[in-house]
């Protein structure tokens, strides 16, 4: 009886194993249904979704001007100190003075990529970009400055 | 003695071996003390504490919108639910209610992470006992799942896209195309994985009675999830206590009673499929409206007690939220599935070989982040 079991067992194993390498074999034999990225070598055609969180960034139109107030509130709504706005105080044509930007520190190495930051701002100075590969052999080039130099608000924006 | 009190050396012929916290099959700093007589198991002891950040501590210095973002790194495979538990406790403790689109947004998405949590431990467990295609072929059908993710959400694992009041952003406009796509596909490949990996003799010869858990058991450890489902235990959160509109749909809660490492294999291959069939029923019946409703910017919360249950991809998640009327928590506490579901693993491994040890730790599906938080 014993010796009976041990052998319908090894007969349900090999046709158990075949029933998977059916599946496996399907594969080997078809090789145009594997979906595999060769990653590297795609870099220069690989596209990201245009939600994804890849870093913070200003954008800059032609004058060099930003939307930026320095309202602080996306400094607010950071959950870890990822950005750092250090603000002057400007002097207007008319005379009076104004509260604005003088450097937007932002510290890509802190950033959980939590998007609260964008959502926070009511200017639309801040959004996403979709770059990848961060990693860099000195970690003081993650800290970035986001307005570039000479850069100013730009107009009509409150 | 060593440091927890526990004895080194017992008997003559006794030996104890760790297990972790670097080892493939505890998947993350698990450390487990194990206690030898040959091969048997005596006893197993898991120290936690490598990987413990202290979320809830950190979270009562934060406001209410701020915390959510670091429960995406607890159950990092639950991402999506674990920040729709703490939306769910700050509406709670708002009185106000997500909109039907966001609720329906939140629901899909639950049910994608579920699924490709699911999807993973299966390819892991198939890994674990000594199977490697399983893995290759859980993770082409997670990627698909990670793409719907990254598409709407912006990132893949940690989302943060559940906000109190409803969801941060409408679903992008080729989302409902995209889910059905991925679905076709989805629902197509649960036959391979029956044929691959749960016919075999070998699996299940690894797996059919090994860490056996009663009902009784599974109640007092407090195991929750699937693994508590495999022993005959109805907890599912979802049907007991709905919330976001679950109330609604129409799904089969997966109770089996066999209460090994096999029947809890079967409870979430059923899971799956029940995921499936969720999604496959809001698809395209998503309400127009508003995808967030209205919050001040400083959420404040009444003073009192506030507490919610989710129904992660593991078992049951509670948030409990103290509130003294100020803009950030008083007190944080988080229930989590993993921690309660490793508290029964001695008791399921005691008497089994060390080899199965692998095969009940890979069932219970544990994530380690969550367990120390």
């Amino acid at each position: 009886m014993f010796l009976k079991d041990y052998f319908v067992t090894i007969y349900k194993s090999v046709g158990s194993l075949l029933k998977g390498m059916k599946v496996t074999g399907y594969y080997f034999t078809h090789p145009k249904e594997i979906q595999t990225q060769e990653y590297p070598d795609n870099r220069a055609t690989l596209q990201m979704f245009d939600r994804f969180k890849g870093e913070v960034v200003m954008p800059h139109d032609e004058n060099n001007e930003h939307r930026c107030t320095g309202c602080q509130a996306c400094e607010i709504a950071c959950p870890n100190g990822t950005i750092k706005i250090i603000t002057k105080q400007e002097l207007q044509p008319d005379g009076k003075k104004k509260k604005a930007i003088d450097t937007f520190v932002y510290h890509l190495e802190l950033c959980t990529m939590c998007n609260m930051c964008v959502t926070a701002c009511p200017s639309d100075a801040i959004k996403m970009a979709q770059t990848f590969e961060h990693s860099v052999y000195d970690k003081r080039q993650l800290k970035k400055v986001l307005n570039a130099p000479g850069s100013k608000l730009m107009e009509g924006v409150e | 003695m060593s440091l927890l009190g526990e004895p080194e050396l017992t008997e003559e012929g006794e030996f104890v071996i760790n297990i972790g916290p670097q080892h493939p099959s505890t998947h993350g700093v698990l450390h487990l003390k194990v206690w030898l007589d040959g091969e048997t198991i005596k006893k197993i002891q898991p120290h936690l504490g490598y990987i413990h950040r202290s979320i809830e501590k950190m979270s009562e210095s934060l406001s209410y919108r701020n915390f959510i973002y670091a429960t995406s790194r607890m159950d990092y495979l639950s991402a999506h639910i674990n920040n729709q538990a703490c939306a769910l406790t700050v509406e709670k403790g708002l009185q106000i209610e997500a909109p039907p689109r966001a609720q329906a947004i939140r629901i899909l998405m639950a049910e994608l992470t579920r699924l490709s949590s699911h999807q993973l431990w299966w390819g892991c467990t198939g890994l674990d006992l000594g199977a490697v295609t399983p893995f290759f072929y859980a993770f082409r059908e997670r990627e698909l799942i990670m793409e719907i993710m990254e598409e709407t959400c912006g990132a893949r694992l940690t989302q943060n896209y559940s906000v109190p009041g409803g969801v941060m952003y409408d679903v992008h406009p080729n989302f409902q195309n995209r889910v059905k796509d991925v679905m076709k596909q989805v629902k197509s490949r649960f036959r391979e994985y029956e044929e691959a990996l749960t016919g075999n003799v070998i699996f299940e010869q690894r797996t059919k009675g090994v860490g056996y858990l009663s009902a009784e058991d599974a109640i007092s450890f407090g195991c929750t999830g699937p693994t508590a489902r495999a022993s005959g235990v109805s907890c599912d959160i979802r049907k007991w206590f709905p919330y976001d509109g679950y109330d609604k749909l129409q799904f089969d809660e997966i109770i089996m009673t066999g209460g090994d490492s096999y029947t809890r294999y079967m409870v979430r291959m059923e899971e799956m499929k029940q995921s499936v069939a969720i999604i496959e029923q809001l698809i395209d019946n998503i309400p127009e409206g508003d995808f967030q409703a209205k919050t001040k910017m400083v959420i404040k919360l009444p003073k009192g007690e506030f507490y919610q249950r989710v129904e992660t991809a593991r078992g049951e998640l509670g948030v409990y939220i103290v509130s003294d009327g100020a803009a950030s928590p008083y007190r944080i506490k988080y229930r989590s599935p993993n921690f309660s579901n490793l508290s029964a693993l001695s008791h399921m491994a005691t008497g089994a070989k060390i080899g199965d040890l692998v095969a009940i730790m890979a069932t219970i599906d544990l994530v380690i982040p969550d367990v120390d938080r």
